[in-house]
């Protein structure tokens, strides 16, 4: 560049770094990090940065905590553990295994239950730990599910989040099968059943996997790189990314009073968000702590080392994998006395169709598809392509409400049958009927639920317009002077008020010309999805209604709301 | 500015919900509710209260963790104990200790730090506005920057360059792939060795884990054997053992001859002991267990469910085959031994398995 130039700073700007005295001590320990890595910047970004507060807002941290509090249990664990398939003989405290041939992953997890002072302790810490993480993680899905906190501009902060639910999926399985005793070993085992049932690769994946055929002596070490280092970095990467992201988009808040989409209402980082937040990872580690010193988990002296032939009645997957194992369940494999299973002719003697195993593959494939494009779906269905910052009541958008419930129901069907021996030996029920039952619910239920989801928020939504117009029953019938009996409502105050008013429900599109003016196939199959999802609507009370409603109530509209209130109290005394 | 509102399709421009809040609803928002004190903001007296609340919950935690080291220095180890059952409950205790322990020193901590924030630290709701994600102009700006960072590579004008690194982009990444074949070095690499286990032509019956092998006499009618091939034991690695041992494994039952219906290998039982594969065909689980009066093989991870008297058909689950059957028959000592392998691979199906 040829023309001269121009600071853009003056040189005493640049002074003023090192001349600057401060006065406080506060002010000399900033100063020094401000000279080195400017730290006042961050402070004055987050030092009184604005949280919304509400109950559900917890979930995320909650998974968050017990996501630390697992690596951290796991990290000691490692100090002891040895991922090895290399055999020895067991010497350890655990009297009915000694002198047992085993591998040395089995050793050392037994090892750290019963000769490491705590290890038992820390090794039920990280395995509650890891079933909390999934858990808070999936209610913490619900919730920005319900509440419709995953539109613009938080879409691809939700498809972070199923990433984060799917990763904290695979290090939970992962981990599961380290201890190579019976129990994970044919945990594994229905997975290598699982990927040998995928057409053209899935037979090689799994002797690249196994290191040869299942179960050989390769697949633990090599689940304890995934588990211990991939998978932590990939969730540790995926959850600065979306912590990230919610500092840059600020939180979502609940409608109310005060709130708007323009502004955040919540409580100042410095001191209170702090001290609560700080204060709750406390108190989910003293809850974890709780429940790993008074309640047992995966008691894998019981098992014995893995072995091909023994296998236990009654096995439950961790509970998150429930849903796959269940869904493997009810599958049948015959129809009638016809195999679903299938070959398909080939000049080299055919390829097979494990069918009973890849179709109860498609449900969850369609879940997980279905939650990674789910906000970019919604917005085409409903149209709504604004930025929204104010969270949905979950009645006020009845469609997503009752396909979020169906989905649960679909959802909690497959998780069900994953437990059908266990809830037919305690229920003293048929297995086999369970299982036919379910092969039915697993269709009807999310269709029932749909419905009556649909039907329950419209019927909130009516309520809220009734109270909205007509107010609270009062619970005080008054006789007038003709003797007619009427029960007296109070008007909600108008912060009450704004509540059940302030949400949208827009009248269905119909389709929409594009930029050509043409109608396309695929846009009239949008208007159609469109008016399923508006047609049933309940529209808020607009303001000619309420101002009728005022009329007609007592025919002095500015005499209500609190007044009335005040009235009643003086009622009563 | 105008960039919110009535963007079109192309603008670029952010339309957020809400705009227009006035007017559009039943009433106007009334802004926040009015502020109610806390009874520790106005009562001195409350506000001690709660700090001897929370002083207490921080003491609550220094008393946890004392426990917490009662528990594991007080305890002991368990190699400590010279009786293996007295060595089970210290544990138990220990880990109780340790957990309450910990529990009380954490929760002490954060119920104090909580309890604190709520009663003592202010509680006024603060209202921050919300920054634009970005504005119109500085879109516009790396906008500009974008095209003209392109411009300047020239990138789109010299299509051959571009061509050749989009291939040796695509390609370069392969080796990555293919570096990981030798995942499965194993000599016999391939899928022909599903097809084969350790069982052949006159290979013993033994029981599984003793290795004695099992006369027809040992079995009475509707009892049933966990088999495994005599031959396995001759295996020296471990991890080899268990994969043949996952092929090879066999249940073995007794019934009547009587109450097998239409067999279609009548040939491979022996006076009504059948053998069968313990693999089940649906994702590998053992198959093991029986019921003797029903003749049913249970699989206890699907359920799955075989017909022993019918040649193992498929009566339930989501088996999609039978279990393959062991050919048997008794060697010149009485001992049962196997005519042959199985005639098709046992276990789940896979890909290349065909018409076995």
């Amino acid at each position: 560049m040829s023309t001269p130039h121009t600071p853009k700073y003056t040189e005493a700007q640049y002074l003023e770094v090192d001349q600057y005295q401060p006065k406080t001590r506060t002010g000399r320990i900033t100063n020094y990090f401000d000279q080195r890595v400017g730290g006042t910047s961050i402070v004055k970004e987050f030092g009184r940065k604005v949280f919304p507060d509400h109950w559900t807002f917890m979930f995320g941290e909650v998974a968050l905590y017990s996501f630390v509090i697992v690596v951290l249990s796991g990290a000691f664990l490692t100090f002891w553990f040895d991922p090895s398939m290399a055999t020895t003989r067991y010497s350890g405290s655990y009297a009915p295994l000694q002198g047992l041939e085993m591998s040395m992953a089995y050793a050392t997890a037994l090892e750290l239950s019963f000769d490491v002072r705590g290890g038992l302790f820390m090794r039920q810490v990280h395995h509650w730990g890891a079933l909390l993480f999934v858990l808070a993680m999936s209610i913490h899905m619900l919730r920005v599910f319900f509440t419709g906190a995953f539109r613009k501009p938080r879409e691809v902060n939700w498809v972070i989040g199923v990433a984060l639910l799917l990763a904290g999926m695979a290090a939970g399985f992962t981990g599961y099968s380290l201890p190579d005793e019976v129990l994970s070993g044919n945990g594994l085992r229905i997975i290598d059943g699982m990927i040998k049932a995928i057409p053209v690769i899935g037979t090689y994946i799994s002797f690249f996997l196994f290191g040869g055929e299942f179960p050989g002596n390769e697949v633990i070490p090599r689940l304890y790189t995934l588990h211990i280092f991939i998978i932590p970095a990939i969730i540790l990467i995926l959850i600065a990314i979306h912590l990230f992201l919610v500092v840059v988009h600020k939180h979502t808040q609940y409608p109310g009073p005060g709130r708007t989409e323009r502004n955040v209402v919540g409580y100042p980082v410095g001191p209170v968000y702090a001290a609560k937040a700080g204060g709750f990872f406390f108190i989910v580690a003293g809850i974890l702590s709780l429940i790993s010193g008074t309640f047992q988990i995966n008691a894998l002296w019981n098992y014995g080392p893995y072995d091909p032939s023994p296998v236990q009645a009654g096995a439950q997957p961790d509970w998150y994998i429930g849903p796959f194992e269940g869904v493997l369940r009810l599958m049948p494999g015959y129809i009638g006395d016809m195999s679903l299973e299938f070959v398909i002719p080939t000049p080299w003697g055919g390829n097979s169709v494990a069918t009973p195993v890849l179709i109860p593959m498609i449900p969850i494939a369609i879940l997980f598809l279905g939650m990674f494009i789910w906000p970019w779906l919604e917005a085409w269905i409903s149209g709504d392509k604004k930025e929204h910052h104010l969270l949905d009541r979950p009645r006020n958008a009845p469609t997503r409400t009752a396909i979020g419930a169906a989905t649960v129901v679909f959802y909690c069907i497959m998780w069900g049958m994953g437990s059908n021996d266990l809830i037919a030996t305690h229920f003293q029920l048929s297995l086999n009927d369970i299982t036919y039952w379910s092969r039915v619910l697993i269709f009807l239920g999310p269709i029932i639920t749909y419905i009556l989801t649909k039907r329950i928020c419209l019927a909130l939504q009516r309520k809220d317009r009734e109270t909205a117009l007509h107010g609270h029953e009062a619970g005080i019938i008054e006789v007038s002077p003709d003797g007619e009996f009427h029960e007296r409502h109070s008007r909600p105050d108008e912060y009450e008020l704004w509540t059940l008013v302030s949400y949208e429900a827009p009248e269905p599109s119909g389709p929409q010309p594009n930029a050509k003016g043409k109608i396309t196939r695929t846009e009239k199959f949008r208007a159609w999805l469109n008016r399923i999802w508006w047609e049933d609507r309940v529209e808020p009370v607009s303001r000619e209604e309420y101002l009728e409603a005022l009329e007609h109530d007592h025919h002095e509209p500015e005499a209500l709301g609190p007044h009335t209130k005040r009235e009643l109290e003086h009622n009563k005394h | 500015m105008g960039e919110h509102g009535n963007g079109d399709r192309d603008s670029g421009a952010v339309i957020t919900a809400g705009e227009g809040d006035k007017g559009s609803y039943a009433i106007d928002n009334p802004g926040l509710p009015p502020h109610r004190p806390r009874l520790a903001d106005v009562d001195e007296k409350a506000a001690k209260r709660a700090e001897r609340q929370v002083t207490a919950l921080f003491l609550v935690s220094i008393i946890g963790t004392v426990v917490f080291f009662v528990g594991y220095f007080a305890v002991g180890r368990m190699d400590e104990f010279d009786d293996y059952f007295d060595g089970m409950t210290a544990l138990r205790l220990q880990n109780t200790l340790l957990g309450v322990g910990a529990a009380l020193a954490m929760l002490g901590i954060g119920l104090g730090v909580v309890h604190w924030a709520k009663t003592l630290m202010p509680d006024h709701e603060i209202v921050e506005d919300r920054k634009p994600l970005r504005t119109e102009q500085d879109r516009q700006e790396a906008e500009k920057i974008v095209t003209e960072v392109v411009e300047e590579t020239q990138i789109k004008r010299r299509p051959l360059m571009r061509n050749t690194l989009i291939a040796a982009a695509l390609l370069a990444p392969l080796p990555g792939i293919v570096m990981f074949r030798d995942l499965d070095r194993s000599e016999d690499f391939g899928v022909e060795r599903l097809r084969h286990s350790l069982w052949d032509e006159g290979v013993r019956l033994v029981r599984d884990p003793t290795g004695t092998p099992i006369r027809a006499a040992d079995l009475t009618v509707g009892s049933a054997m966990h088999v495994i091939p005599e031959n396995l034991r001759e295996i020296s690695s471990h991890g080899e053992r268990l994969s043949e041992k996952a092929k090879a494994v066999v249940l073995l039952m007794r019934l009547n001859p009587d109450e097998f219906e239409n067999p279609e290998h009548p040939e491979w039982t022996h006076e009504g002991i059948i053998a069968c594969s313990k693999v089940c065909t649906h994702v590998g689980c053992p198959v093991a267990l029986y019921e003797r009066h029903t003749h049913h093989l249970l699989c206890p991870c699907h359920q799955s469910t075989f017909d022993a008297s019918q040649e193992f058909k498929v009566v339930f689950g989501p088996a999609g085959r039978p279990l393959p059957q062991l050919p048997i028959t008794v060697d010149d000592e009485g001992f049962l031994v196997a005519q042959s392998d199985f005639q098709e691979p046992v276990g789940p199906t896979y890909w290349e398995r065909g018409n076995a």
